[in-house]
């Protein structure tokens, strides 16, 4: 009797023990957690809370989060300011054109690399991958002189040629991953049928393709929306330029106003966070499979 | 026909890869062997000329140096930071509504183009900014510091921003190859008696291997070729305390216009790159084969 009786309690006190080794193991876990969003959200509350602020109240001392001069008036002078809005339309005609460009082709390559076998696979599987390894300055060179002989330099088309072949290989890489993860026995069955292969293509595959199409549409669409080297080279009016680039001239300008470049980066990365947020889980997946792959 | 569907279905694409990289990198080497082009209509060949006047400027390895610092520790942090995060993303013993959470304030410095990045570390960073304050109240420093603009923190400045632009990538995708790692071998693990370290050690990182890899030679290529980030900094300065390739390359041409020299240098970045992809293939595939 007394012996079970001991049993039982070192058993509990052994219980108890990894009770408590859980609960201080859970502990230190939300104290690394919590240091972590401190590091990689303190400095984007602060750029928010910045673009809340007048000014003259920027640097003032001590630093408030949120501060007397609290207003919107920094959001008012960017939405009316028509320079502003010139950016933000810029940066949507192209990356929206962008982002529908390079699906298209992506598919149909992805489409070919995953349900084809043809010579030139091997060599142009071989470019698409190594491509990622040239440095967009060695292109950034030849393609100010071809965008100046072609007439494209300051204009839409030229940035939207040179995005396309940015945002192509890896968003290649990512359709195919998607595609080979399909069941070949759908588009089989609809050869049998009789469909040409662009028929089984489209009506087959693509109304099943939509994690992949918005993972690769979202990365093309992030990375044209960013971009800001060729932006600032091929473009040369302030009427052509794209958000990323017009931050910059408005911090170039004498006396420009800290919480309007605030104001203004707020509202040119909630396309991005808007879209990020509502799909990343598809998102990410896709990002990753294609890493893997290549 | 059906022999040239694959083919109908490439011919964008195959384009494109032609118009736009094969011709332009002829172009660029073409113009890096001949004197003031684009400038003039009728440039002449001078060989390598170009490449020597490159090799032997003290600027070029000065940014070759400091391309190599910021990449370096660049890669090194987000592998560390990453992992870090994505390790404690991915205990059992947080909530998943406070996972989620907490992924998405994570994921938020990625958001953000390195253009914006730029004018949010500039403001954090001034020297009457908060960061400065922050320092001074603690008496950790008495003057506030020139981060950006003093020679001795300017390189270490950037590329603390570059990591904190950058980790996100590492941690995501981290994140998905640890959710893919078997339960069963942590569990043959534990009743083989391992501690969580050499679990870590002997499960883990053999797993995320491949990732761990491919992660690091994007980042290694990527980070070698920003530009945005320190041309929105510093652009290059103090004088040439942060002045990498691509700044370097860029201000060769679109500030002096001379485009052949920046050509050379844009031709041995390009080099340079592949080297370390074609070097970094080989070691994943030998790695995949044994």
């Amino acid at each position: 009797m007394s012996v079970s009786v001991t049993a039982n309690s070192r058993r509990d006190a052994a219980a108890r023990r990894a009770v408590g080794r859980r609960i201080v193991k859970k502990f230190w876990v939300y104290v690394g957690l919590t240091a972590g969003a401190l590091f990689a959200g303190l400095p984007v509350l602060w750029m928010l809370s910045s673009s809340f602020k007048s000014n003259s109240a920027i640097f003032e001392y001590p630093p408030k989060l949120i501060d007397s001069t609290f207003s919107l008036s920094a959001y008012r002078a960017v939405l009316s300011s028509s320079q502003s809005l010139r950016f933000f339309l810029n940066s949507y005609v192209i990356a929206l054109s962008v982002t529908a460009l390079t699906l298209i082709v992506a598919l149909h390559t992805a489409y070919a690399f995953s349900r084809y076998r043809f010579r030139l696979k091997g060599v142009l599987n071989v470019i698409i991958i190594g491509s990622q390894a040239v440095p967009p300055v060695a292109l950034l060179i030849p393609y100010f002189g071809l965008m100046v002989s072609l007439h494209l330099y300051n204009s839409y088309q030229g940035l939207i040629l040179t995005y396309i072949i940015l945002t192509l290989p890896y968003a290649i890489i990512m359709m195919t991953a998607y595609i080979d993860g399909l069941p070949r026995e759908l588009d089989e069955a609809a050869k049998m049928d009789g469909a040409r292969p662009l028929t089984t293509l489209w009506r087959v595959l693509v109304p099943i393709c939509g994690p992949g199409l918005v993972s690769t549409g979202l990365y093309t669409f992030m990375i044209s929306w960013n971009e800001y080297l060729f932006a600032l080279t091929l473009t040369q009016t302030n009427n052509m330029r794209t958000v990323p680039v017009g931050i910059q001239l408005l911090m170039g300008e004498n006396n420009f106003q800290w919480n309007q470049v605030m104001a203004i980066s707020i509202l040119g990365c909630i396309p991005v966070l808007v879209l990020f947020l509502i799909f990343q889980r598809h998102f990410i997946q896709g990002l990753a499979s294609g890493a893997v792959k290549s | 026909m059906e022999r040239l569907t694959p083919y109908a279905l490439i011919t964008p694409t195959t384009l494109l890869v032609i118009g736009l990289i094969i011709v332009p990198i002829v172009i660029v080497i073409g113009y890096s062997l001949m004197d003031n082009v684009i400038v003039d209509h009728n440039p002449h060949f001078v060989g390598l000329k170009n490449y020597w006047s490159i090799l032997s400027s003290n600027n070029f390895w000065v940014a070759v140096r400091n391309t190599s610092i910021f990449t370096g520790g660049s890669v090194v942090v987000h592998l560390v930071l990453g992992m870090g995060f994505a390790m404690l993303l991915n205990t059992k013993l947080v909530s998943p509504v406070a996972r989620t959470l907490y992924r998405v304030i994570y994921v938020l410095p990625w958001v953000f183009t390195a253009s914006i990045v730029a004018v949010l570390w500039r403001l954090l960073l001034d020297p009457n900014g908060v960061i400065n304050y922050l320092l001074q109240s603690t008496g950790i420093v008495h003057n506030a510091v020139t981060w950006l603009g003093g020679t001795s923190t300017a390189l270490i400045s950037v590329t603390a921003i570059n990591i904190w632009g950058g980790y996100p990538f590492f941690m995501i995708s981290l994140l998905a190859g640890l959710q893919r790692i078997p339960t069963d071998l942590y569990e043959a693990a534990t009743v083989d008696g391992a501690k969580p370290v050499k679990q870590f050690l002997h499960v883990t990182l053999p797993q995320l291997r491949p990732i761990i890899f491919a992660m690091c030679l994007l980042d290694l290529l990527w980070t070698t070729q920003q530009f945005t980030l320190i041309w929105a900094t510093t652009g290059g300065g103090p004088i040439n305390y942060t002045e990498v390739l691509s700044t370097f390359t860029y201000r060769i041409a679109f500030n002096n216009y001379e485009f052949s020299l920046a050509s050379a240098s844009a031709v041995i970045v390009l080099i340079a790159s592949v080297v370390v992809a074609v070097f970094y293939v080989r070691q994943l595939q030998r790695a995949r084969e044994s």
